[in-house]
């Protein structure tokens, strides 16, 4: 039986679930995972002509991994809530402007990026530049090179493991997260990384295998056998 | 292709993204070069690593002053 909480909609051969409204609770419910994510542009429609729960529904949707967004790029608590809760904000403010020729939720990593590189670029004016690094093509070449032996992150308890990839996130350049933090945990395209940076798709390309390559030397530290742990 | 090709095409061949051509090239090196195959292994865990870590749970008072903050911009909007 559905929940009361949500009214039926038919759209070509499936039935979705939009909340009713209002429903304005600090938890909404979350939809059946069935429906997860064929249903986002109708509740992005019924949000945009005014269904509170519908936006409600997609924030709670989202919440998670855009605090995990704003906290790799800005590495400080306070500044992560800070550019989630802007970016939520903002994209309600917005969100007559959104067009549907992405996913909502690309288009919420955009805004919650900029969000995140604003507060960041605020706290360490002095190191923050989003310019590439100078760097030969010989700064590519691995340095450290040791057997990691099979699954080299099991041996890490999972509060341990992902202080380790935050430690690790934070140690790179500014130019280089954002690159791998949209691209490789975020899955936006190529093409969409780089509109979301401003960038040209050839420097994308470059960061990423920069970062790529940088990250798994210094996860080398901690998976080497016999290495640091 | 070299060691330095390899590392040259890295994001190319773990994004499935190499032409054909220069993919059995890399393939051909990678079967006789262990130092390549660990970057090659290595950066894909990597990738998949952090690609796989599950967000945390929002803090539950972090999530308050979230839908806090909403709720008052959302009744603002009704006015």
């Amino acid at each position: 039986m559905l929940c009361a909480n949500f009214k039926t909609e038919t759209l070509g051969a499936g039935v979705i679930l939009i909340p009713r409204n209002p429903l304005s609770t600090p938890n909404p419910h979350r939809l059946p995972s069935t429906v997860a994510r064929e249903d986002e542009h109708l509740l992005v429609a019924a949000a945009k002509s005014g269904n509170v729960a519908a936006f409600e529904e997609l924030v709670g949707r989202y919440e998670r991994k855009i605090f995990r967004l704003t906290m790799n790029i800005t590495g400080n608590r306070e500044d992560a809530e800070d550019a989630m809760q802007d970016a939520f904000l903002k994209s309600y403010s917005h969100l007559k402007d959104f067009q549907g020729d992405s996913r909502f939720y690309t288009w919420l990593v955009r805004i919650a990026a900029n969000e995140a590189l604003m507060r960041l670029r605020k706290r360490r004016p002095n190191q923050f530049s989003l310019d590439e690094p100078v760097a030969g093509e010989e700064d590519l070449l691995p340095r450290e090179l040791q057997d990691w032996g099979p699954g080299p992150e099991q041996r890490f308890a999972q509060t341990e493991m992902r202080e380790i990839l935050s430690n690790v996130i934070e140690q790179l350049e500014p130019a280089y997260r954002m690159v791998f933090v949209l691209r490789d945990i975020e899955e936006l395209s190529t093409e969409e990384t780089a509109s979301a940076l401003g960038l040209s798709v050839p420097a994308v390309k470059s960061r990423l295998l920069r970062a790529r390559l940088k990250l798994r030397e210094k996860l080398n530290r901690y998976f080497q056998q016999g290495g640091a742990n | 292709m070299n060691c330095q090709g390899v590392i040259h095409e890295l994001s190319n061949f773990i994004d499935g993204e190499l032409e054909e051509v220069l993919k059995r090239d890399l393939e051909r090196h990678l079967a006789g070069c262990n130092e390549c195959r660990l970057v090659v292994d290595q950066t894909k865990k990597t990738i998949e690593i952090f690609c796989c870590c599950e967000p945390v749970e929002l803090p539950g008072e972090v999530r308050n002053r979230l839908h806090e903050a909403l709720r008052r911009k959302l009744r603002e909007a009704a006015q």
